[in-house]
């Protein structure tokens, strides 16, 4: 026991002693926090939206008008000839182009349904899908209030505006109270991962690993010594971004800050055990940094954070499982948003639990073998 | 004329020095070849962003012939993958659990709603707000079901219900709306990012930390030559890698490829060598494997798959980070690489991206000969 201490004793001093590693553990990660916090988001805000109208009517202007005083366009501007549209699409200078048709306010007059034509940026789909709904949103409203104005005999049901869907944990759906959880999870993630899978491909590198098996310590021994520090320097990086996130970021805390950290617990601990399977596997720095992106690539990818995993092939969702990061997003959203009960955040901490023992001890296992 | 053959001879050698480093090193090609494929394989296939067979519970208060035919219209739909329950509860919690990203109710005065128009809402949506994309996609999708069930029953009732304002909308580049096919394109700036910056920033640092930098130094190598030494092989391993990766993308992973070849080359060798430039700086400033390894994975790689438009719009961020996202070469690589596969050679904005990555390009070289030169003092 006392062996042990003394090497995690030292773990943490070679850590500590190089002076910008020091300054790389704390620095970056809160900067990347608030950076990324801002900077992911697929809410769509500053719109430019641009206008071929081919219509003398009063209606068709009036809507437009509508789309200048909305917030979210902040660029709402006209196309004067039908060619033009192309060379605005290409350039990237409206995200959509909305096409009147001439008759659009003689039909509007009449009580008949109108037509116009939006064009979507396929190169920004997903936000260019979002704008088409906001237009419709807009030209809903519009054409409501016009027949009841104009046309109260022919007015046609208002059937959009029946359905007022309610989101549940974030009224407001604002983006960055997901993000900045996600964030959380996965700067962590990758803080621990790169201190746990250079730990021991450095010492390997430089020469005092042999200094380190010469001593009485056994090789598990050994490997405990080495999963601590990133685990404790993990888990102080997480509740530095969680106080940020509670009180620069304002987002709502409600569940049990203690399932919180045990299960930031079981998680770090999960992917170090990968970190130093990679460091044993490795033989240079290199090489473990490399393979530390193996890692991440798939695991990032397959978590549900950039995009839902339900959208991904069923055998790849299956894969998905025995990613550490996918689990622990449903927890820590969870209790951070949704005041997760212990049945549910036990239902997704299990598997992590397993993945972590496994990947501790086939890191052992490895580890052993390689040494004899 | 003899000064010129010396640094001929001194050039080949340290080129065959650095191949043989990186052909010896399994992890050279491990990230310049498997990990481009894996990404590639990833974002062609896991990468979806509107949201199919959304998990959702439908919870039915009483059974009638509406509510039926409202469950199946749901049910036949592929944007849900839908659940039933008789009671709010069991879905409210598998709502907290994540279990099902939203719910839909149907009331048991919903037959009575659908004969009186003053009930004003007859079916009651909630969704997740923790996956506020998720949620957004549910909210429209949820209307428009709720529409078309609405104009079909209008139809068979004999009371028609038209829009008053239809909105034909076309997609244009990407009509089918594929989520891959303009993902991949700007997932190879990614890709380049991890050959150019952080592999070569590794190796140099390398050279560094063990000291064989300073023997290297001692030789009449000088340092330009040096710099160069470093910096062709791993450019044509880059460059190799992103030819294999246009092929790929284009051949199995069927992106359309509408441009040309050579804007392609000229835009991808601009931005390698701007990624080899500051791998360079990285490792010349860190010294250190893991500070160098650290350092290029928060300056060029976060930022390359953050703020480059590759899935989040710059548009939408707040002004100083669109201001930051310019200083990061990675989003003009991807604003041409979209542009290029999927609309054509647009010159404009080819020559635009192009310039933005010249001028980075030249303070960036501007650093790595000072603080080589220092280093040398």
């Amino acid at each position: 026991m006392h062996q042990i201490l003394a090497l995690i004793i030292k773990e943490f001093r070679a850590i500590w002693k190089d002076k910008s590693a020091r300054g790389i553990l704390f620095a970056p990660p809160i900067l990347q926090l608030f950076m990324f916090a801002f900077a992911v988001t697929l809410d769509v805000k500053n719109i430019s939206l641009g206008i071929y109208n081919q219509d003398q009517g009063k209606e068709s202007h009036e809507l437009i008008q509508r789309f200048k005083g909305s917030p979210q366009f902040s660029d709402v501007f006209s196309i004067e000839k039908e060619s033009d549209i192309k060379h605005v699409m290409d350039t990237r200078k409206a995200i959509v182009v909305l096409n009147f048709p001439a008759d659009f306010s003689r039909k509007m007059r009449q009580g008949e349904p109108a037509t116009m034509q939006a064009i979507l940026d396929g190169r920004r789909s997903n936000s260019s899908l979002i704008v088409s709904g906001y237009v419709g949103e807009i030209a809903d409203v519009f054409a409501n209030e016009f027949n009841r104005q104009f046309n109260p005999r022919k007015a046609i049901p208002s059937i959009s505006s029946i359905v007022v869907p309610r989101n549940w944990f974030n009224a407001n759906l604002d983006y960055q109270w997901f993000t900045v959880t996600s964030l959380v999870a996965i700067i962590g993630m990758i803080s621990a991962l790169s201190l746990s899978s250079l730990t021991i491909a450095r010492e390997r590198e430089m020469g005092t690993f042999e200094q380190i098996l010469v001593t009485p310590l056994t090789p598990t021994q050994i490997l405990i010594g080495k999963l601590c520090p990133p685990v404790v320097v993990g888990l102080a990086q997480s509740v530095v971004m969680f106080a940020f996130a509670v009180t620069y970021f304002g987002i709502p805390f409600t569940g049990s800050i203690l399932l919180l950290v045990a299960g930031m617990f079981v998680f770090l601990t999960s992917i170090i055990g990968v970190g130093l399977f990679i460091s044993s596997l490795c033989t240079t720095q290199q090489q473990a940094v490399l393979g530390t992106f193996v890692f991440l690539t798939p695991t990032m990818t397959l978590s549900g954070f950039g995009a839902p995993v339900e959208n991904i092939p069923m055998w790849l969702q299956y894969v998905s499982e025995i990613s550490p990061l996918k689990h622990f997003l449903i927890v820590i959203k969870g209790i951070f948003l949704k005041d997760m009960p212990f049945a549910a955040v036990w239902a997704n901490t299990w598997p992590n639990i397993l993945i972590a023992v496994f990947t501790v001890s086939s890191s052992v296992w490895l580890f052993r073998r390689r040494i004899e | 004329m003899s000064e010129r053959k010396d640094t001929f001879f001194r050039m080949r050698g340290l080129l065959v020095k650095e191949t043989y480093q990186i052909f010896r090193d399994p992890s050279s090609m491990l990230v310049a070849f498997f990990l481009p494929m894996l990404l590639l394989f990833l974002n062609g296939y896991a990468i979806n962003l509107d949201a199919n067979n959304i998990k959702t519970g439908i919870v039915i208060e009483s059974q009638n012939d509406d509510s039926e035919r409202l469950l199946q219209s749901f049910q036949k739909s592929s944007y849900y993958d839908v659940t039933t329950s008789d009671h709010r509860k069991p879905m409210e919690e598998a709502l907290v659990a994540s279990k099902i990203r939203g719910i839909i109710v149907i009331p048991n005065y919903f037959d009575k709603a659908n004969r009186d128009q003053r009930i004003l809402s007859p079916i009651q949506v909630i969704t997740d707000g923790s996956e506020p994309n998720t949620a957004a996609l549910f909210q429209n999708y949820a209307r428009g079901t709720w529409q078309n069930w609405l104009i079909q029953t209008g139809k068979t009732n004999g009371n028609e219900i038209k829009i008053p304002i239809n909105i034909e909308s076309r997609v244009w580049f990407n009509p089918e709306n594929k989520s891959p096919d303009y993902i991949i394109p700007g997932s190879l700036a990614i890709i380049i990012t991890l050959v150019g910056n952080l592999l070569t920033a590794l190796v140099v640092a390398r050279e560094w930390e063990r000291g064989t930098m300073e023997s290297l130094m001692t030789t009449p190598v000088s340092i330009t030559e040096l710099i160069l030494g470093k910096l062709i092989p791993y450019f044509i391993l880059g460059m190799g890698t992103l030819i294999l990766c246009v092929a790929v993308s284009v051949f199995i992973y069927k992106v359309p490829f509408r441009g040309s070849i050579p804007p392609m080359l000229l835009v991808g060798s601009l931005y390698l060598f701007a990624a080899l430039c500051f791998g360079l700086l990285i490792s010349t400033l860190a010294r250190n494997q893991f500070i160098a390894a650290q350092v290029s994975i928060f300056t060029a790689f976060l930022p390359a798959f953050m703020l480059s438009g590759f899935i989040f719009e710059i548009a939408n961020m707040p002004v100083p980070l669109q201001l930051l996202s310019y200083v990061f070469t990675a989003r003009y690589l991807v604003s041409s690489y979209q542009t290029i596969f999927l609309v054509g050679d647009v010159y404009e904005i080819i020559f635009l991206d192009c310039l933005g990555i010249l001028t980075i390009t030249s303070i960036l070289l501007y650093f790595v000969v000072i603080n080589t030169r220092k280093k040398l003092d």
